[in-house]
Formats: structure tokens, C-alpha cells, sequence
């Protein structure tokens, strides 16, 4: 493991060693999977600490892993501009009531992101300041990335103008 | 009147509806729908290297009120589709559509669940020009073809011509659309 | 088209949203008039399909909201369904004014995740076709808002430089702009002598050029007063909403992925980063000027230094072999069967991979399960998150000025929408 990674590990296992789930490392980078209820905690924590201080959210995604339990995961990329370390934060949730608590409160740039993963898999995000679809039209009923929604989508589902 | 009487029926109108679409054809506005890549070909074809105001269409004036042609540039979803339609509409007449690249005639290469299959599901279109992104070369054919239409006095999407690798004016076929 | 009775029209909960946007800009207008504008889909300056709903007193702006999706194309579901070789020709409609800069960050993504590293000759050779990328997007961005701020010679005089850029790219990869060029472990195929002759010939005389469009805009009573002070955002306003690139490096944040966490062979090279103060489009036309510029000095020393060597890495079971093997020798025809029918089969894991665009940080998330095609493929675009700080330099701002703040922004909304 590289030392900077292990230096973040460390931080979090010393800090927060009950909201890590597992952790992993390949290519080197470091990626933690944390508890959803302790999500924005760790990520304060991580922005705030001046030995991490990662302050971009570089990137936050959902994905459907398509398993009977833990379905729909968040991804968050987090990098540091001062330290120019990167590492990944991971959680998931489960199909019956995917909600998990918004971090627009730590990274302002979660917002539209988060938007995003709602339009797309559906997953709810408490808290979160305006939680509309981002691409799809607001009639839309479905979320396309699940991995049961079919690449051509669903014949009437979104209406053309007639000729 | 004498003139009608010696030359046929209809010779007059006839004689000025040729001098009228050959003053239209030489002036054939473009109203760009410019949505994605393609637009980026389009303004290829208005910048220095092809020229697009040698043929007339000087100007691509952005309000619909103004325009003759309008080039659907880029891949139509379902969600801009509306907002398309309503421009058309919006065009007086008479009109006429070129439907610009692969994406705009069939879906592309995006067979996917936002994306139109081809403008013609809800537009009458009058060239079809392969590519992605077409030439701005081929964009020029394609108006130059759609010049022959408007002299022909076509509109409204019948028989529509498509613009491609297909060769010279003698390969080009006509394909005519049953229109609902 | 029928017309519809005001009380039909129904409150979307986007006008809801505008409604609620906190605004902090309190304006005495005598006339009393506010009203929402809707700056459509359909417009010459939003620089593609990009639509605003600004709440409006009189000319000031109080709120704007950008509304998205007109371009949503379904990409993350395509790389879903397509091999990891399938989908590099989608990376190109993505930031469609510099196609070569997505295939490259693509194909490092996934060369990344499968372990591969491409040889050093096709390494410098997508440095260079990096850097003509970003100059090309810049040529577009300095069109773009000169026209869009009155001066539309600028824009004939850019697309005339970007007519010579196509013509190389078109000897480089055969395709004006969407070209495809890059592959997992090299590049499609090798760049002649002739063509670097000709990106010399073209980069000797490029300052040049530059500096005649500089000249016109850059002491220009006009321009000057529609972009000086026009469009500010703060520093951490910036890295809180997470905006990077061009715009980011003009709030005093010298930041770039070149320099921070060097790729390909940046680390060997001599550039600077211009980094300006003040946060507002003209800083924004600054940094993007002097840009290409350093773009010009790296494209020199690259054409100085490039190795040769082979362009493709030797990893047979993931990289495409050479046509002419394939037709002629039993193992490559196998494994180019098996490469474009299967997919290459990276290990199990995931990466995040980010390259320094010309509109900012373009990143890819890429999670295989060991199959030949991505399990989840997440685009992270500069244009998306870039947009995000539309509503906060519009603020106070009049009108005719969110056209110049579009401009300087310079998003695109292909890879905006995916």
C-alpha cells in the first residue's frame, strides 16, 4: 500500500473505525467502504482533518451491483488539491427503500451529482436542497441505469410530437 | 389575355413561379438547429473555407420566422424533440428540412432509450445526409440538391433526396414517402 | 399551434425551484417588473442545447436556473452494453471540440484498470495530439465568445487556424473531428514523417496568428466592458462547487492535472501554468490565451523529442494486433477474434482515472467484474460540474451579460448531458 493511502486509512480506523465496512486497494487507490448512516460524518471528517484535507469532490456516482441484498451502492471520488491524493469512498444500500443522507452540506458540488443519481437509479437522498431529475423529463417514470430498465427503453414511455 | 390564349394555359403563372422558386432557391435561409456535433460541421460550412453565402443562404438567422431551411443538426431526444417540432412550426411557408448526419436520420449510432430514431418520426424531411459528421462538402451537396427541389417547386417532405456516398447526380434515386 | 390559458400551464417544479432560489440581489426597479425568461434549448448563444430559466427584475438577474438533459444520449448505458473497444468512438461526440483529448483519457482509463502501459513512442504521440486538441478547443472557446460579445471577425479568423487543425488531424487519423484515434495499448496506427512536418509548420507560425486575434480583443474598449468584472466567483465558491480547468486557474488556484498528478509524459516536459486573479471572464480569457500558447511551446519540444518505437504495447490478449498480422498469422487472427467479439478482460477491481482537458478535469470511473464490457462506466465531465456555477456569476449580472458569462464558461453540452 502506498503510504500516503496508509496514512488515510490509519486517520480513519483511529477516527471512525466502526463505520468502515471493508477496504481495498488496487492500482493504488484506496477504496473504503463506509457504513450509509455514518456517510457524512466521514466526509466532513475527511474534508475538515488538515492532514487529509480533501476538498473536491471530484466525482459521486451510484451503481447497481444487481445483488439481493446491497443493490444500489454511492460512489464518491475525493481528491485533494493541497496533497494531490485521491482516494474513493463507497456505500450501499438496499433496493426496498434506497435513501441515504446528502453530503450537499460538505461539497457543494454534490448537488447536481447527486441529482443525477437520483434521476438515473432512484436512490433518495435526505436533505438534499432541491432533489428534481437532472436529464430525463420530469414525466419520466423509470430510472434508466437500473440494470433491469432495457438499453432501448420502454415503447411509450416518453411521448414524441406528432407529425 | 392574348398572351395566355397564344402561349397555353397557365403561362404567365408558370413563367413567374419559376422566377419566384429560382429567387427562393437562391436565397434559402438556414435556420440552424444546432444540437450537437454536426452544429459544429454547420459552422464549418458557414466559415471561411466552404462558404456557405455563396450560395445565398447568407445568414443563419436564429429566429424562425425568418428562415426558409431548417438543418437539424445533432442527435434529436425525445425530450428536445418537442422543442424541434415547435420551431418548425413556427417556420413560415413555404419550408423545408435537411436532416443533418446519421443521427438526425436514423438514431445513429445511439439506439438507446432517449434518442429518436430519425427525425422523420415527427418532421417531414426533404435531405437526408449521411455522415457523422458530414462534411461541411456534403452539407453543401445536400443544399445544392435541395436548390433542385425548391426550382421543382417540391415541398413538405415528398420525395425526399438523400445525400451520401452514393456518387454522382445520375446514381441519386428518389424515394418517395408515404406521407399518413 | 394552439395556444394554452395561463391557469393550464403547469407550475413544473423547476419554476418551483426558481421560485425558491435564494437570491441576495435586491433592485429598485421603478417599473416594478419582475418576470421569469425562458433563454430556450434553442438559442445562438448557449453554445449548444442548453437551457436557462432566469428570474428577471427589469434587466438585472436575480436567479438563473440551467436546466439539462436536451442531449442526454444514454452513454453509461451504451458502455454498459458495448466492449471496452466499442465504446471509443463515443468517447469523441463527447467534448466534441476536442475529440483526440477523450479518446486519450479513455484509453488511459483503461489501460489503468487492465495493467497495460503503452509504449513511448505512441506516449509522446498523444501528448501531442492532447495539446492540438486543447488548442483547437480554445480556438473554438475564443470564436465563441468574441462572437457572442459582438466581434465576429475573431470567430472567421479562429475557424480558419481550426480548418489547418482539422486538415492535420484528417492526415493523422482519416476523420476531420470525430476520429477515434487512440486504442487500449497504443494508437490506431503510426504518424508519418510528413505529418509532423506539417504540425511544425503549423505550430511555427501559430503565435503568430494568436497574436492577431489578441490584438483585436485585448485593448478593445468594447470587449473590455463585457467581460472586466463580468461573471466572478470566488476561490472557494470555486473548489466548493467543484469547478476545474480554465476557470478554476483564473480564481488564483493553480491547479492542473499536468503538473498535480503528471500522465503520459508531462513530467518530462517544460510548460507553465498561467494562473490569473480576479475570477471573472476576462481572467477566464487569460488563462484559456496563454494557454495555447503553452500548448504551442509543448507541441514543439514533443516534436523535438519524440522517440521512435512501436505504437502498439505487446499484450496480446488485450491489445487489437496490427491488419496485416490478423490476415496473415493464426495467433493474432484468434485474439483479434476474441478481442472484439469477448472484449478485452480486465481484472476485477475499479479505477477513477482523470485527465486535464481543455474544459477541465474529464475523469472516468470504470467497475469491471471480469467481463469484456464495463460494469459501470461513469463519465465524470467538466461541462457538467462547470455549469454548476452558472447561478452564482449570473447573479446581479444583467441580461446581455449571461451571454458573455455562457461564453466564458465555454461548456459543452455533449459530454454536459452524456
Amino acid at each position: 500500500m502506498t503510504p500516503e493511502n496508509q496514512q488515510v486509512l490509519d486517520l480513519l480506523r483511529a477516527m471512525h473505525a466502526d463505520a468502515i465496512v471493508a477496504e481495498a486497494e488496487f492500482r493504488d487507490e484506496l477504496t473504503v467502504e463506509v457504513k450509509p448512516e455514518r456517510i457524512v460524518e466521514v466526509c466532513r471528517f475527511l474534508r475538515d482533518d488538515p492532514r487529509t484535507v480533501f476538498d473536491l469532490l471530484a466525482d459521486c456516482c451510484g451503481i447497481d451491483m444487481y445483488t439481493p441484498t446491497k443493490r444500489f451502492g454511492v460512489i464518491y471520488n475525493l481528491y485533494s488539491l493541497k496533497r494531490r491524493h485521491r482516494i474513493r469512498l463507497k456505500t450501499f444500500v438496499e433496493e426496498e427503500s434506497p435513501t441515504i443522507a446528502s453530503v450537499t452540506g460538505v461539497w457543494g458540488t454534490a448537488n447536481w451529482h447527486e441529482r443525477e443519481t437520483y434521476d438515473m437509479f432512484g436512490i433518495e437522498f435526505t436533505g438534499h436542497p432541491d432533489l428534481r431529475r437532472m436529464y430525463m423529463p420530469e414525466e419520466f417514470e423509470y430510472h434508466p441505469l437500473r440494470k433491469d430498465f432495457p438499453l432501448m427503453g420502454i415503447p411509450g414511455s416518453l411521448e414524441l410530437p406528432k407529425k | 389575355m392574348g398572351l395566355e390564349s397564344a402561349m397555353g394555359d397557365g403561362y404567365i403563372a408558370t413563367k413567374l413561379e419559376w422566377i419566384i422558386n429560382w429567387c427562393r432557391k437562391n436565397s434559402l435561409y438556414p435556420m440552424p438547429m444546432g444540437i450537437s456535433c454536426c452544429a459544429i460541421e454547420m459552422m464549418a460550412a458557414a466559415g471561411p473555407r466552404f462558404d456557405i453565402a455563396r450560395f445565398g443562404s447568407e445568414v443563419m438567422r436564429f429566429s424562425p420566422r425568418q428562415c426558409d431551411v431548417m438543418i437539424v443538426a445533432g442527435t434529436t431526444t425525445y425530450k428536445m424533440a418537442k422543442v424541434v417540432r415547435k420551431i418548425y412550426d413556427q417556420m413560415p411557408d413555404p419550408k423545408w428540412v435537411i436532416a443533418m448526419g446519421a443521427c438526425t436520420s436514423s438514431g445513429g449510432m445511439y439506439r438507446t432509450y432517449s434518442v429518436v430514431q430519425g427525425i422523420d418520426q415527427f418532421l417531414p424531411v426533404d435531405v437526408y445526409v449521411a455522415g457523422c459528421p458530414p462534411r461541411p462538402d456534403n452539407l453543401l451537396n445536400a443544399l445544392i440538391l435541395l436548390q433542385g427541389k425548391v426550382q421543382r417547386g417540391e415541398c413538405r417532405g415528398t420525395a425526399p433526396a438523400m445525400v451520401g456516398d452514393f456518387g454522382g447526380k445520375k446514381h441519386q434515386q428518389q424515394v418517395t414517402l408515404q406521407l399518413p | 399551434m394552439e395556444q394554452r390559458p395561463l391557469e393550464q400551464i403547469k407550475k413544473t417544479k423547476i419554476l418551483e425551484a426558481l421560485e425558491n432560489a435564494h437570491t441576495t440581489v435586491s433592485f429598485e426597479d421603478p417599473l416594478g417588473s419582475e418576470m421569469v425568461l425562458n433563454m430556450g434549448p434553442q438559442h445562438p448563444a448557449t453554445h449548444g442545447v442548453l437551457r436557462l430559466l432566469i428570474k428577471l427584475d427589469g434587466e438585472t438577474v436575480l436567479a438563473a436556473i440551467p436546466e439539462l438533459g436536451y442531449l442526454h444520449r444514454g452513454y453509461e448505458k451504451l458502455a454498459e452494453a458495448s466492449t471496452f473497444h466499442e465504446f471509443i468512438p463515443h468517447t469523441d461526440r463527447l467534448d466534441y471540440l476536442s475529440p483526440l483529448s477523450n479518446n486519450t483519457a479513455y484509453v488511459l482509463a483503461v489501460e489503468k484498470l487492465a495493467g497495460i502501459e503503452a509504449p513511448r513512442r505512441a506516449q509522446f504521440i498523444r501528448v501531442l495530439i492532447s495539446e492540438l486538441a486543447r488548442i483547437s478547443s480554445h480556438l473554438m472557446f475564443l470564436g465563441s465568445l468574441a462572437m457572442d460579445v459582438g466581434a465576429l471577425t475573431v470567430w472567421m479568423w479562429s475557424f480558419r487556424e481550426r480548418e489547418k487543425l482539422y486538415d492535420i488531424f484528417e492526415t493523422i487519423a482519416g476523420a476531420r473531428f470525430t476520429t477515434s484515434y487512440t486504442r487500449v495499448g497504443g494508437l490506431a496506427q503510426d504518424v508519418t514523417p510528413d505529418v509532423l512536418n506539417t504540425v511544425k509548420l503549423f505550430i511555427d507560425e501559430f503565435p503568430e496568428k494568436l497574436e492577431e486575434c489578441a490584438k483585436m480583443l485585448n485593448t478593445n474598449r468594447i470587449f473590455l466592458g463585457r467581460t472586466d468584472g463580468v461573471g466572478v466567483i470566488t476561490r472557494e465558491q470555486a473548489i466548493d462547487l467543484g469547478y476545474t480547468g480554465a476557470g478554476l486557474r483564473a480564481c488564483g488556484v493553480g491547479h492542473d492535472l499536468r503538473r498535480a498528478n503528471p500522465y503520459l509524459v508531462y513530467s518530462e516536459l517544460d510548460f507553465e501554468i498561467p494562473v490569473y486573479e480576479g475570477g471573472d471572464s476576462l481572467a477566464r480569457y487569460y488563462v484559456r490565451m496563454d494557454e495555447m500558447l503553452e500548448s504551442a511551446k509543448i507541441v514543439q519540444q514533443v516534436l523535438a523529442k519524440i522517440p521512435a518505437g512501436p505504437v502498439h504495447a505487446s499484450a496480446p490478449k488485450k491489445v487489437l494486433p496490427r491488419k496485416d498480422r490478423v490476415y496473415t498469422k493464426m495467433e493474432e487472427l484468434i485474439h483479434d477474434f476474441m478481442i472484439v467479439n469477448f472484449g478485452i478482460e480486465p481484472p476485477v477491481g475499479e479505477v477513477y482515472h482523470a485527465v486535464e482537458s481543455p474544459k477541465g478535469e474529464l475523469g472516468f470511473y470504470l467497475n469491471s467484474n471480469g467481463d469484456g464490457h464495463p460494469w459501470r462506466l461513469k463519465i465524470r465531465s467538466p461541462s457538467f460540474v462547470n455549469l454548476q456555477t452558472l447561478p452564482i456569476m449570473t447573479k446581479g449580472a444583467m441580461i446581455s451579460d449571461v451571454v458573455a458569462i455562457i461564453g466564458s464558461l465555454d461548456p459543452v453540452m455533449g459530454e454536459a448531458d452524456k
